[in-house]
């Protein structure tokens, strides 16, 4: 994908650090800030070619609307209605009035212009500081047409970094797993789609149980559980050329697949005779190492981002616990002690914090902790939820929820949820079919 | 100090009963469960007559209970007389744990099956172990009644 599409980024005015309007990410943002997202502008030209190729009518329009929606989704913004805009796109974009902008109580705006040039997609954005009266960003890009959503995308990140402060999280993509049919005969099949939810595909057919999806963060590589010929076996598929292979030649189940942060392994859980132990496959020599060694449940491994540590669930203890150690196994240290169960430890991009699902008197909960299990925080509770995967700057989980069957069987439902490390900011995320183990993509593009 | 355990143990058993009875949504329900393991017959299949093909397990375990035990003793004695038949144990967990960690519980209640097998003097290669986890529920219900039917390990044959 990142050799698809060729980006040319040209800094038109350097944009200096001025200490303008900030975004704090950090707490609940109860007030999020009003940004104006003007329609980016587009000669009559550009416009029809566009609306040949792409079949949409204004493409400057619709890659407005994506920003708007990653930015009214993140929940720190608050995209004002465009009905009120006083100014024209074109116009806008060559000097704002920003008192106009003003008052429409917009504190930041976005402009911007879409150009056809050579049957590429040029697209251009600004980004103004409204009540200082001044520039804070512009950039260019030029890429193939078909690539406008992810034009979109790129411009909100570069917007969610230049006022939060952080890297964005909006040019990515989850990988999941689609449901369908009764819970007792679940069709269940890997799927794709842009973090938005545009862009899904089905990724098998769903002849086979498929788990776990999970993504390699240095490339277009996913590792999942199969049970092809009904032997659950973890495998590896490159979402790219669609080609399979089983990870390993183990004598029984293997599961719980994840990549190291530098991409070169797995790590996953091998079960044989009722004990399930933590392995590392290094996929260029395919060397096997056996990590844990105890005779009790060890699943669900995740590196920490420097690759030095593992985070994993056992029931060592005698029930399900979250323990940290060294990445060749050694100091073996438990971290949750709270009351209840622990499971799904996933180590946040950022190194800090573990996520992780709780089961306590009943209701399941996705919650947070330091790496040696201090501070935990609870972030939602519900009848049934697990399997968090963090947005690769650390501050979004995405996870999956089921819901009851109720007396007359019915009722049943598994979606995909999204909450801030902030414990706001709570969304159902979109998808045609029920979902399950979504698992978040690095960022595509730098 | 005995007398004190007994009355304990007495005590337990009351106390379930009581939480059971309250959590029960039917009157089907009442009397199908021991603890929370699964005493009744509405899912169980036969391998052949009088030879039940699944047991039991309560939440969270992997032992064997005396009615389980009992059940595989008759799988046993039947797989003695049929010795050509080869089987898959596939071991299952209910709803409410996380996926994964349900795959190895379920791979860990398919081999406390198999080791009693082998107890009873059935080969292991005769015998093969698949966990679904949460996967395959039999009874789609989100209740205690359901999932204790759904926490189970199911001998198939296999040929």
């Amino acid at each position: 994908m990142r050799n698809l599409i060729i980006l040319f980024l040209i800094f038109i005015i350097p944009s200096k650090a001025l200490g303008l309007i900030e975004v704090d990410i950090t707490r609940g943002n109860l007030n999020p800030l009003p940004i104006a997202v003007s329609p980016l502008s587009i000669d009559d030209q550009s416009k029809k070619s566009f609306e040949k190729t792409l079949k949409k009518k204004d493409i400057g329009s619709e890659i407005s609307k994506v920003i708007e929606k990653n930015l009214k989704t993140s929940g720190l913004f608050n995209p004002l209605d465009k009905n009120a805009f006083l100014q024209a796109p074109d116009i806008a974009h060559l000097k704002p009035r920003f008192e106009d902008w003003n008052l429409i109580k917009a504190q930041a705006l976005i402009t911007g212009k879409v150009k056809n040039v050579d049957d590429k997609l040029r697209v251009e954005f600004r980004l103004w500081d409204v009540l200082a009266g001044k520039e804070m960003m512009a950039l260019a890009f030029t890429t193939v047409p078909n690539n406008w959503r992810r034009v979109g995308h790129i411009i909100t990140d570069k917007v969610y970094e230049r006022l939060t402060g952080e890297k964005g999280y909006f040019d990515t993509r989850i990988i999941y797993v689609a449901e369908e049919g009764p819970k007792t005969k679940r069709i269940k099949k890997l799927a794709i789609m842009d973090q938005d939810g545009a862009n899904n595909k089905f990724l098998t057919l769903g002849n086979e149980l498929v788990l776990t999806p999970r993504f390699n963060p240095t490339s277009q590589m996913v590792t999942y559980l199969s049970y092809f010929r009904n032997l659950p076996r973890v495998y590896l598929l490159d979402i790219e050329t669609g080609i399979q292979e089983v990870v390993g030649d183990f004598p029984g189940m293997t599961f719980a697949p994840r990549f190291s942060p530098d991409g070169k392994k797995i790590i996953m859980s091998f079960a044989k005779d009722g004990n399930s132990d933590i392995y590392t496959m290094d996929l260029e020599n395919r060397i096997v190492e056996k990590i844990t060694n105890h005779p009790s449940i060890d699943t669900s491994p995740s590196y920490s981002p420097d690759g030095k540590f593992i985070c994993f669930n056992s029931d060592r203890s005698g029930y399900q616990q979250i323990y940290v150690m060294k990445s060749d196994g050694s100091n073996v240290k438990r971290i949750s002690f709270g009351n209840g169960l622990y499971g799904t430890p996933v180590w946040s991009p950022r190194g800090d914090l573990i996520a992780f699902t709780k089961l306590h008197k009943g209701k399941f909960y996705i919650g947070v902790m330091r790496t040696d299990g201090s501070g935990e925080r609870l972030l939602t509770e519900n009848f049934y939820q697990e399997a968090p995967s963090w947005s690769p700057n650390g501050r979004v989980l995405i996870f999956y929820r089921e819901t009851k069957t109720d007396d007359k069987g019915e009722g049943f439902s598994a979606k995909l949820w999204s909450i801030d490390l902030t414990g706001y900011n709570e969304r159902l995320v979109d998808t045609p079919t029920d979902a399950s183990d979504p698992s978040w993509s690095s960022l595509l593009s730098n | 100090m005995k007398l004190n355990k007994i009355l304990k143990n007495t005590f337990l058993v009351l106390f379930a009963c009581l939480v059971l009875s309250a959590c029960a949504t039917s009157k089907k329900s009442t009397g199908q469960m021991q603890g929370d393991v699964y005493t009744g017959t509405d899912t169980v299949e036969y391998l052949a007559s009088g030879v039940p093909d699944r047991v039991f397990f309560a939440t969270n375990e992997s032992v064997l209970t005396t009615a389980s035990r009992e059940t595989l003793r008759k799988q046993a004695a039947w797989l003695r007389k049929n010795s050509d038949i080869t089987i898959v144990l596939e071991g299952h967990a209910d709803e409410r744990g996380t996926r994964e960690y349900n795959l190895a519980l379920g791979e860990r209640r398919a081999n406390a099956a198999k080791d009693y097998l082998m107890t009873y003097g059935i080969s292991s290669n005769r015998i093969s172990v698949l966990s679904y986890g949460k996967e395959r529920p039999v009874d789609s219900g989100s209740n205690p009644l359901a999932w204790s039917k759904n926490r189970r390990s199911v001998t198939v044959k296999a040929n």
